[in-house]
């Protein structure tokens, strides 16, 4: 028994000493690649692309530090960056004040608004009139809070919550629900990656939301060198590069 | 950042609404599986030629994932019969379906431990293959199965969270639904852990409550 104690404190020294030795000049990122156009799988490559990312890797470059994403599961996104696992956050998250009591966010890298998405041929112009409807939503997303706060008021039926946006879409071409409320450029790029899903969009629903990326409340350095570099790519014109190469057409 | 024993209290009421949902799904498909697992159970080892059917079906749903018969259920099926499935119904079916296999291999594994002379001495008193099945033969399986059923319902009602995928809100999406909120991922889980442990240890000590009983009898 002692043996056994023995071995595994030796195993979590190695492992933490390992994985600080790691942490030299890395920046430890997670995303949740299920928001194209901001964070999604390249299905040919396998490589993690996006406006988001593209955008942190430039912060990197600013901050002279080695970018590593991990893709894991939005719901686990806040608990992960928490606990210490990463040093920051990027996955088209909304500011709200409730997130700002937990974490910390940049400067607003990117402004966003919530859309209702329907089946083509539903009566469907917004928000309003949505009394005896059922929402898909991806959970613990500004669509569910607004699916959530509409559903107390009893101006919709109920909210199904679903762990990512392509199950939720899902939900409504099978007949699940009627609609999704979701930001308005992944409906964009949803409907624009599966052209044959008989789905649009009705257009801006809600209040202008804004993207930050969130780092942990006792990280305060790494949050000013996060908004020096993000000050800097606005000045030099990547990120306007990085909006043209993803947002171009608009 | 100490441990907040407020936030477990004020989880648990919502918790427990889920907790409620996770029974009811565990206890109706606990009731289907036993059907279903009896019937391809007797199936499996009888002459029928419905014995491949029976085979075939413990064979496939114990080889593929539950979350896997559940998108299938969910997602694939409505595309074949167009129309929708209600995510109630098909994790009902999911659930009944995948612990039905579990439970016929469970059901064939405690009729084959009978002893043959049983199937002779009730022949030899003049009973049908049928009657021998029903009177003689699954009444001392059942009282030989009790333990391994008893494991298979303590897992059904721990899997059953995989429905959580399909939108579902048991214990697990509830406690996901508050820690989205919260984000307090300690508290809540270790509320939803205790959660779960009562609900097992209730089962595991029903279980070995029938089981003294039938013993006894």
């Amino acid at each position: 028994m002692k043996k056994l104690s023995a071995l595994l404190l030796t195993a979590i020294v190695v492992l933490t000493i390992g994985s600080v030795a790691l942490g030299q000049g890395v920046l430890k990122v997670a995303t949740e690649a299920g928001f194209m156009p901001f964070e999604y799988v390249d299905a040919q490559t396998g490589e993690l692309m996006g406006f988001d990312m593209d955008l942190i890797r430039a912060v990197g470059e600013v901050l002279g530090l080695e970018v590593q994403i991990d893709n894991i599961a939005w719901d686990g996104l806040i608990p992960a960056l928490l606990n210490g696992n990463y040093d920051c956050l990027i996955a088209g998250i909304t500011i709200t004040p409730e997130r700002q009591q937990a974490v910390d966010f940049s400067e607003p890298y990117f402004e966003s608004v919530l859309t209702v998405v329907t089946k083509n041929g539903a009566e469907i112009s917004g928000l309003d009139g949505l009394a005896g409807k059922i929402a898909a939503v991806q959970i613990n997303t500004t669509g569910d809070f607004a699916a959530s706060d509409l559903a107390d008021a009893g101006e919709l039926k109920s909210v199904s919550r679903y762990d990512t946006v392509a199950d939720a879409m899902q939900a409504v071409i099978i007949g699940a629900a009627d609609v999704v409320l979701i930001d308005l450029p992944v409906a964009n790029a949803y409907l624009q990656a599966n052209p044959a899903a008989p789905l649009h969009h009705v257009g801006p629903v809600a209040d202008n939301e804004f993207y930050g990326i969130a780092v942990n409340k006792t990280n305060k350095a790494l949050l000013e060198q996060i908004n020096s570099a993000l000050a800097e790519l606005k000045a030099n014109g990547t990120y306007e590069q990085i909006f043209q190469k993803w947002f171009g057409a608009n | 950042m100490g441990f907040r024993w407020d936030l477990v209290w004020s989880s648990l009421p919502t918790l427990l609404q889920g907790a409620k949902l996770t029974v009811q799904l565990t206890s109706i498909a606990v009731f289907f599986g036993i059907i279903l697992g009896t019937i391809a159970g007797i199936t499996r080892i009888s002459k029928s030629p419905l014995r491949l059917a029976a085979a075939s079906y413990i064979d496939i749903i114990r080889g593929t994932p539950l979350l896997v018969q559940t998108f299938l259920i969910f997602y694939g099926l409505p595309s074949l019969i167009s129309r929708p499935i209600p995510a109630y119904t098909a994790a009902v079916l999911a659930l009944s379906i995948n612990s039905g296999a579990y439970v016929g291999e469970i059901v064939r594994s405690g009729i084959q431990s009978i002893d043959k002379g049983q199937w002779e001495a009730a022949s030899s008193l003049g009973l049908s293959g049928s009657q021998t099945m029903g009177l003689i033969i699954l009444p001392q399986a059942f009282r030989r199965i009790l333990p391994p059923l008893g494991n298979e319902f303590i897992a059904l009602l721990k899997d059953s969270s995989l429905v959580s995928i399909i939108a579902l809100e048991e214990l697990v999406r509830k406690g996901q639904i508050i820690i989205g909120r919260t984000f307090r991922p300690f508290e809540v889980w270790l509320a939803v852990a205790i959660i779960y442990f009562v609900m097992t240890f209730i089962v595991s000590h029903l279980v070995n409550v029938v089981e003294r009983k039938v013993t006894a009898a």
